[in-house]
């Protein structure tokens, strides 16, 4: 049988998710279910001097109407669950419903639960607050300054945190080298934009007291463990299914408000409660990504040998601090501030910052593309600024790959890495020279092309447990599998972890389906019910397949052995001597008596004939805990053409040579770093959720933050180098979020390159068509 | 997202629609809905009556009027598009449809119903400027006609009474050996214009002898038509007269300021689009 491990095979679950018989939250019907809707507050910071819900709770068929002061001494606190440690981490009860004070336009103020939407939403209306509105800050840099309005009493400056990364000398660097080059960087807050908004359903069985809520997680088993702690129910009563979900990008991390106020509604009220978010509630309440506001350096030498990096960053968390928001802009950004590059001396202080908006939290690529963003920006300046050429600047400094692994100045250690192979064939296949040949006609012909070139790695894989206890994370990292074999050969793999969107259901079943030597079909995957599969952590940091496909495979490693021993009692052999081809186990040279999957499923199940000391059935349970993080890595080539006359970027042509190791299936791959890409050039030249000064968000729907679309895409040319990772059974590296993290500064760098004959280094992203014209009008001396 | 309560009723004639609008109830007429849902569903409107009038035959149908065309109020974008007749007469509003939202919006959206709502950054108050269109409207008292210059009043507003309709659209031919085209710059999550020019230039052995350009999506009030076209007239539409008529874009007008377009910029963009749109406009003549 041919291996499925390398075959590009077509996702199982699409047939399911593409003609509408998935099975999303939303879909879940239960008998007696009500409905709930928030009323959220129009202000982003005000105090709340009366709430009356009186006509509201007497409105028609509403059920029940619940305020901050009905539940501040039911429910814990929304905590945070990323400690991160040697910081002054200062994390202000996050109450579920606010009962004093709102802090962001959209903090949720009452909820009323009623027999339809539509009387629910009714009902809102008749809900009298009173606001004494206070002033709202909005930028992180300016809530940390003098006179700026305090969100939390015992937040001096909004500054939640200050932390600091630091290796080597970098005061002595920057005093020290010849060149320094600094640039003030504007990260833009992100919407996730996930296809399917957030959801709950809740119910609860008043005579078992057993709670379920369905939920569209990423993580169901961190919702359950948070879940239990808000509520304050046993974490055996609480089970938490999250069915199919439409894509998360980091959004449904995070445990919310929402959820929990749903289960205690329907715990309250003996009746189900389902919750739908639309897109404005989504855009207004579901955790933001990146807001930093970036101030950076880089030193070197003038003959392109990098010394140092120092940043200081004001990273925006919002008016509270979200479930993993501290590890975001620090461990997932900070120690990432070498990126491809050997850099000894490294210095960032990065401040996490309250403001009056909506909360900020992991996006894809979760901090990674923010330093990725900051180091390839600063390695355009620094070549420019010493008159040599980006791609020769990156050459001298990237790691060798005779150097891996190898620690960095911030203390982890690469795993494994061949960065200059990567960019050698991303720079043959648009054959730079020739387009540096091909710019400077156009250029004759009045044409603006430019190139941007990037060679990123990125920290995924999260990760061994023992670090993530280490850096403050409030749960582990490994993955869990239990493979349960059936009687007659067919395969149940119970996976901790769970998809949203990723092909796991594809990807794991080829890791059986191989190591069984049985088709794919008789492989199942179950996952997102905390009541059948083992405790795990779920997908973000590019990590399920690293993590849990190694759990799988190890679990499938464990029954395979065991089957192995059945086969050699029933063979009368020595197991020694036993091979396994062509999906049986066989004594070597005479592969007519052999004992196939099958065979010995039935054999094992039945239990009628096993070896002295074994345990009938064919089942085993896995928790794979890494050793290492992983560190997918690549290089990344756009080419633009501008129209300085509008400021108008065309995208011309985009190459993405990537490594994340061994490819279990290569169409996921590539769909994946496609996915990948294409919110990084979001990112780069459309993507920018605004508050105005007054914290309204301005971009509140599709009709005024802009997602890119099909027809403004190029195709994506994906190739591949391949460095297994020696921190993981299978060799892999994630790969969800390489692509966003490449993409963003490649545009950015190509786009500063076609206007580099203006004198343009840099201008923030997104690049819009009007941010390019009036960085062109400024640096014409215009009116700008 | 939830729009509050309302009563749906299916117009069955033209004088069944009338008829629920002379009630002046609150009721709200609706075709393609593409205008009026997202609104009731933000709470902006809450009409307590939809009268649906999208299945009645007698708003329907693309038709050649003297060589010029009458356009059925709900007509569907796709419908036109599908017309030989707008594709050959009228570029400009071939072009501006085409750009009109995405193929779902196109095939639901009706003409009538977007040129009603007057959004002042939609597409067609500008073609209809530019081609001295006329909005036959009706009320249970009587009918009259409006030209597209008085038709559109301000953002959102129209000269319609409570108790009228918008019935059909009477485009009148363009000047004999008239170019027309459609240049805009979109916004990008909206896909509304940012600037956008509709030019109609008519041309007598090459010397301009008609030029009607009208902008939308730059002013806050709606669609206007440029005054500076008059530079045009009696020049060969060479490069200086095009410079010089296109500077004049946004003359006395208030220039709109957002997020996604500054007013200088917003400003530049209208006489780039006036400048292509002349142009091509005139290579058309």
């Amino acid at each position: 049988m041919a291996t499925l491990f390398g075959s590009g095979i077509k996702r199982r679950e699409d047939p399911r998710l593409i003609t509408g018989t998935g099975l999303f939250t939303d879909d879940v019907k239960l008998p007696g279910l009500t409905y709930a809707v928030f009323l959220r507050s129009p202000y982003a910071h005000a105090k709340i001097t009366k709430i009356d819900v009186s006509a509201a709770k007497s409105a028609p068929c509403v059920v029940a109407v619940f305020t901050g002061a009905d539940v501040k001494d039911k429910l814990i606190p929304v905590p945070c669950a990323w400690n991160i440690p040697g910081s002054d981490l200062k994390i202000p009860a996050h109450p579920l419903l606010a009962y004093d004070k709102v802090r962001y336009a959209g903090d949720g103020v009452a909820l009323v639960i009623g027999e339809t939407r539509a009387a629910a939403r009714d009902a809102i209306d008749l809900i009298d607050v009173d606001y004494e509105p206070l002033k709202a800050v909005v930028d992180p840099e300016k809530a940390t300054q003098a006179g700026a309005p305090l969100l939390h009493d015992e937040v001096a400056n909004n500054i939640a945190f200050t932390w600091v990364v630091s290796g080597g000398d970098a005061e002595a660097a920057f005093r020290d080298a010849p060149v320094t080059v600094s640039q003030r960087i504007v990260q833009q807050r992100l919407l996730p934009t996930a296809m399917e908004c957030r959801a709950a359903v809740a119910s609860y069985n008043q005579g078992t007291g057993q709670l379920t809520l369905w939920s569209t997680s990423q993580n169901p088993h961190i919702h359950r463990f948070l879940c239990s702690v808000m509520l304050q129910m046993p974490e055996h009563k609480v089970r938490v299914i999250s069915p199919d979900v439409g894509g998360g990008f980091g959004g449904k991390i995070a445990v919310y408000a929402d959820e929990v106020l749903a289960c205690y509604a329907a715990k309250m009220t003996g009746r189900p409660v389902k919750w739908t978010e639309d897109r404005s509630e989504n855009y207004k309440v579901t955790t933001h990504g990146r807001d930093h506001v970036q101030y950076v350096e880089m030193c070197g030498t003038k003959d392109g040998t990098i010394t140092g990096l120092r940043t200081r960053v004001y990273a925006g968390l919002g008016a509270y601090a979200s479930t993993a928001a501290p590890g975001v802009p620090t461990i997932l950004h900070g120690l990432m501030y070498s990126g491809a590059y050997m850099i000894p001396n490294i210095h960032g202080t990065v401040y996490g910052v309250y403001t009056t908006t909506a909360p900020v939290d992991a996006y894809r690529g979760a901090g990674r593309p923010e330093a990725t963003y900051l180091i390839e920006r600063l390695v355009d300046l620094f070549s420019r600024e010493i008159g040599l050429d980006v791609v020769d600047v990156r050459r001298k400094n990237l790691i060798p790959k005779a150097k891996m692994p190898y620690t960095v100045a911030t203390g982890i250690t690469y795993d494994s890495g061949d960065y200059h192979t990567a960019l050698d064939k991303a720079l043959g296949i648009v054959n730079y020279k020739q387009f540096r040949q091909d710019q400077v006609k156009a250029r004759q012909h009045g044409k603006f092309l430019g190139i941007g070139v990037v060679s990123y790695t990125e920290i995924c894989g999260l990760g061994p447990s023992q670090v993530a206890g280490a850096v403050g994370f409030g749960g582990g990292l490994y993955e869990s599998a239990i493979v349960r074999v059936y009687p007659t050969g067919v395969v149940r793999v119970y996976s901790g972890t769970r998809p949203h969107g990723q092909g796991l259901e594809t990807t794991f079943a080829q890791i059986v389906a191989d190591e069984f030597g049985i088709p794919i079909e008789n492989v199942e995957i179950v996952a997102g019910d905390t009541e059948s599969t083992p405790q795990g952590w779920g997908t973000y940091g590019s990590r399920s397949t690293a993590v849990g496909g190694s759990a799988i495979k190890l679990a499938a490693l464990k029954v395979k052995e065991k089957a192995k021993k059945l086969a050699a009692h029933l063979l009368e052999a020595n197991e020694a001597d036993l091979e396994w081809k062509d999906g049986k186990f066989s004594v070597k040279g005479s592969p007519q008596q052999g004992k196939s999957f099958a065979d010995l499923a039935l054999m094992a199940n039945v239990g009628w004939n096993m070896p002295a000391g074994m345990e009938p059935a064919l089942e085993a349970s896995s928790f794979f805990d890494p050793t290492n993080f992983v560190f997918p890595f690549g290089t990344h080539i756009s080419i633009v053409e501008v129209e300085p006359d509008t400021g108008e970027v065309r995208l011309l042509r985009y190459v993405a040579v990537d490594d994340c190791g061994p490819h279990i299936n290569p169409m996921i791959v590539e769909g994946q770093i496609h996915g990948g890409i294409v919110q990084g050039i979001g990112e780069a030249l459309y993507e920018r959720a605004v508050y105005s000064d007054d914290g309204q968000l301005v971009t509140g729907t599709l009709m005024d933050y802009a997602i890119p679309r099909a027809s403004q895409l190029p195709q994506i040319e994906s190739h591949y180098t391949y460095t297994p990772s020696p921190v993981n059974p299978l060799g892999v590296k994630g790969i969800g979020e390489a692509g966003t993290i490449g993409s963003a500064a490649c545009i950015v760098s190509a786009v500063c390159d076609a206007l580099a004959s203006f004198g343009i280094k840099h201008i923030d992203k997104p690049l819009t068509p009007s941010r390019v014209w009036a960085a062109i009008q400024q640096a014409k001396g215009g009116v700008r | 997202m939830i729009p509050a309560a309302f009563d749906y009723v299916r117009a069955k004639s033209l004088r069944d629609a009338l008829n629920a609008l002379a009630l002046k109830d609150g009721s709200k007429l609706i075709a393609g809905g593409h205008s009026l849902i997202p609104l009731m569903r933000f709470r902006l409107a809450a009409p307590t009556k939809l009268v649906d009038v999208g299945g009645l035959e007698e708003l329907k149908g693309i038709e050649e009027k003297g060589r010029g065309a009458r356009i059925g109020a709900a007509t569907t974008y796709r419908e036109l598009l599908d017309s030989p007749l707008i594709k050959e007469r009228f570029p400009v509003m071939y072009d501006a449809v085409s750009g009109i939202a995405d193929l779902q919006v196109r095939n639901r959206g009706t003409v009538g119903g977007g040129i009603a709502h007057a959004d002042p950054a939609s597409d067609m108050p500008a073609v209809m400027l530019a081609l001295g269109a006329t909005m036959s409207l009706r009320s249970k008292a009587g009918k009259r006609s409006v030209a597209a210059a008085e038709f559109f009043t301000g953002p959102f507003v129209t000269a319609m009474a409570d108790d009228e309709m918008l019935i059909d659209i009477i485009v009148p031919p363009l000047p004999r050996g008239a170019g027309s085209a459609y240049v805009s710059f979109e916004q990008q999550a909206s896909g509304y214009a940012l600037a956008a020019v509709a030019a109609v230039i008519g041309k007598s052995r090459k010397t301009v002898n008609h030029a009607s350009v009208a902008i939308t999506g730059v002013s806050e009030s709606g669609a206007y038509l440029m005054a500076s076209a008059a530079l045009l007239i009696g020049t060969n539409a060479d490069s200086a007269a095009l410079d010089a008529a296109s500077a004049g874009a946004t003359e006395g007008i208030t220039v709109n300021s957002d997020i996604h377009a500054p007013a200088d910029y917003r400003a530049h963009l209208a006489r780039v689009a006036a400048r292509r749109a002349i142009a091509l406009a005139s290579s058309r003549a």
